[in-house]
């Protein structure tokens, strides 16, 4: 089993979703996040003040699948998220040694 | 220690507050004389000895009568005392005028349809100014919460319940300190209620008078505590309302302005200062017929300081307690960097401070034209429309002038230039042409701007802009009125007679002294032919409001210091003051970005540094 995080633009969410679902991925965990890579933040300006924003809204999804899945699942979500303007995102993927469903207590591949 | 001294300094202002009940009377001391203080209108006759009380707590009996109606009615000439008896001019009025009311005395017996008409005439007179004081007084109770949503919109998330509940906590503090004695020492030789709008009591007729260059300079009023006595009085308590939300409206400007670091205890003690002490002293001089009120008739300034619904009473004064508190207090955490840039603390709520600027301007429909006291003098039409313009165009003109100087038409400008044009038309609002207003509010909305700008080049950190728009503009107002008064209202205002001769000179003079041809004007300003005197007055009602309130602050803000203290700890202040002061978040629940809350001090701005 493979941990995929990937970040991404807030907007390209619904998207990123219903790529995952057509190559048979149906479970996520989202959470809104903030940061910056090389897109950097820009400046704002409030009652003729200038203050710099560095973080900037993204959306960090989260999703377990089984080995055979990696590919597919990278290639949907680089394919949906990409809108190929800085600040896209990334992909990482990592290790899972567990994986536990709790209504069942199926463990495995089974479970995610 | 502290706490000790708090509590004694608690026992002797109560003692303070009491002492008054005894002492208000007509004693009088070295250098100093009692006298009933002049009204609005004309002076008072001299002084008899002090009348039988005539207050009237039903309003069913005096209140509203044919003696309202003076046109309808032939009344009572004064007797002549003392040396008037020897001057044969006088006894010959006298004795023409007594015959004239024993004529109608007489014809009115035969008429008593006619007396029932005039009395009821009378109390429809009075009826519909007591309406109009009392739903405008309701509409400016209501700015109490245009305030609150104002400064908490303007201020940041973790400090709504704090930043909600001083103004919410304002209202009563104020409202029982001007209960209290705050109303008797602003009114109590004021005379009758609305210079006769609201009914003919004669209660609050005491004012401590000194006399100073040979004239005699009002101090302070010293009748009508706790609103008993000779002062419970329907008219009285129509008066009592509709100027006690006009203070306190002035009790919370200065909370926007040491918001976010304010301590509440600290706020509430100096919410009991206040309504007491702080308003009413310089509000007595301007409204209740004390020394800036007669800088006409005494010094020939105009028709001395004339503020009519208190540019310079109301928000002057809230501006200068704010500017002094924000200044002693110290900036936020975090506001500027070493180099004196600025972090901004952007609002957390755009939208309630709109909503809440809309409510305050709303309120304003009450707060100037009620000033008139009376829904009969029909220039209340007038009043309301230039406030309208003058809002108009200091809002137009803040967000436009800001979008020029620094790039975005800033939504919390558009809120401060709107309000900043109604804190300036405030003043002449009843004394201006329609383009005065709209000139004038455009002024205002310039300054606000370039103002916000000044504080902050003086580290005077004002989270919300109180001190531009309430101080500066407050100031503005007055002077403004000393420009653009085009002389159509106001004829014997502060009992000051100004006439318009034949050959064009304008001077002031005894109405009985004015020659057939001259034409009496009202409030006149620079720019329409009245001169610098009504500019000068105004000057002299400002400098001294500069002056008097920056003392009194200091002093307040000093005692709050060395009680209780005035500002939280840091780690309170970064945490957010609404849970350790209020115990209570403002909005329990809900999850807020709140690293980008408290900016970080550097050496330069942020954006400046690589």
């Amino acid at each position: 089993m493979k941990k995929i995080e990937a970040i991404i633009k807030p907007f390209k969410l619904e998207e990123v979703k219903d790529a995952l679902g057509e190559v048979g991925i149906e479970g996520m965990t989202v959470s809104e996040v903030k940061g910056f890579g090389r897109q950097k933040g820009h400046t704002e300006i409030y009652r003729g003040s200038e203050y710099t924003v560095d973080f900037l809204p993204k959306i960090k999804i989260e999703l377990v699948v089984a080995d055979n899945q990696v590919e597919a699942a990278i290639g949907a979500i680089v394919k949906s998220a990409k809108s190929g303007k800085i600040g896209d995102g990334k992909v990482f993927v990592s290790g899972v040694e567990q994986a536990v469903r709790i209504r069942t207590e199926e463990k495995g591949d089974s479970a995610v | 220690m502290k706490r000790y001294l708090l509590i004694l300094a608690l026992i002797a202002t109560a003692a303070l507050s009491v002492l008054p009940l005894r002492a208000d009377n007509t004693n009088a001391m070295a250098g100093m004389a009692m006298t009933n203080a002049p009204a609005a209108a004309a002076p008072a006759a001299p002084a008899p000895a002090a009348p039988a009380a005539n207050n009237d707590p039903a309003g069913a009996n005096t209140t509203g009568t044919r003696a309202d109606v003076p046109n309808l009615i032939v009344s009572e000439p004064a007797a002549l005392t003392g040396d008037d008896l020897k001057d044969t001019n006088k006894v010959a009025a006298y004795t023409a005028a007594k015959k004239a009311f024993d004529d109608y005395t007489a014809q009115a017996n035969k008429e008593p349809l006619a007396m029932q008409l005039a009395d009821t005439v009378g109390h429809n007179k009075i009826a519909i100014n007591f309406v109009w004081t009392l739903v405008t007084g309701f509409l400016v109770m209501f700015m109490q919460a245009g305030f609150a949503l104002v400064e908490t919109g303007l201020c940041r998330h973790k400090n709504a319940a704090h930043t909600m509940t001083m103004n919410m906590m304002i209202y009563p503090l104020g409202m029982l300190g001007f209960y209290i004695c705050g109303f008797a020492f602003m009114f109590g030789g004021v005379g009758a209620p609305g210079a006769g709008t609201l009914g003919t009591c004669t209660s609050l007729s005491h004012e401590l008078t000194w006399t100073i260059f040979g004239k005699p300079f009002g101090i302070i009023g010293t009748h009508g505590f706790f609103l008993t006595g000779d002062t419970y009085d329907a008219g009285l308590f129509c008066l009592f309302l509709f100027q006690m939300v006009f203070m306190d409206t002035t009790a919370t400007i200065p909370t926007g302005a040491a918001a976010e670091r304010w301590k509440f205890s600290a706020f509430m003690l100096y919410g009991a200062f206040i309504g007491t002490v702080m308003y009413p002293v310089f509000g007595n001089w301007v409204w209740g017929g004390g020394w800036l009120s007669q800088l006409g008739i005494n010094f020939g300034l105009g028709h001395g300081h004339v503020d009519f619904a208190g540019s310079s009473v109301v928000h002057m004064q809230g501006g200068v307690i704010a500017l002094i508190f924000a200044w002693l207090i110290g900036p936020r955490y975090g506001k500027y960097n070493k180099d004196g840039s600025i972090n901004p603390m952007p609002a957390h709520n755009i939208p309630m401070a709109i909503l809440g600027t809309f409510i305050l301007a709303f309120g304003w429909f009450g707060f100037n034209p009620g000033s008139t006291l009376s829904g009969t003098d029909l220039r209340i039409a007038v009043v309301a429309t230039n406030t309208m313009l003058a809002s108009a165009t200091g809002c137009l003109g803040a967000l436009l002038w800001m979008w020029f100087r620094r790039g975005k038409p800033d939504p919390s400008m558009a809120c401060n230039g709107m309000l900043a044009g109604l804190v300036a038309i405030t003043c002449p609002c009843a004394f201006v042409s329609a383009f005065g207003a709209v000139a004038l509010g455009l002024v205002s909305g310039l300054l606000v701007v370039e103002s916000v700008f000044f504080f902050d080049k003086l580290k005077i950190d004002d989270p919300v802009g109180a001190i531009s728009v309430h101080g500066v503009n407050g100031a503005w107002g007055c002077l403004s009125l000393g420009l653009f008064a085009d002389g159509t209202y106001g004829q014997g205002w502060n009992g000051a007679h100004w006439f318009k001769l034949a050959n064009g000179a304008y001077q002031m003079m005894d109405p009985s002294m004015a020659p057939k041809d001259a034409t009496e004007m009202g409030v006149l300003g620079l720019f329409y032919g009245g001169g610098m005197s009504q500019f000068w007055a105004e000057f002299v009602g400002v400098a001294t409001c500069f002056i008097t309130l920056s003392i009194l602050s200091i002093i307040v803000y000093k005692i709050v210091e060395v009680t209780i203290g005035n500002r939280v700890t840091e780690e309170v202040e970064i945490e957010g003051l609404d849970i350790p002061e209020m115990g209570v978040e403002g909005y329990f629940g809900v999850v807020a970005n709140k690293t980008a809350e408290t900016p970080h001090v550097r050496e330069k701005a942020h954006h400046q540094m690589g």
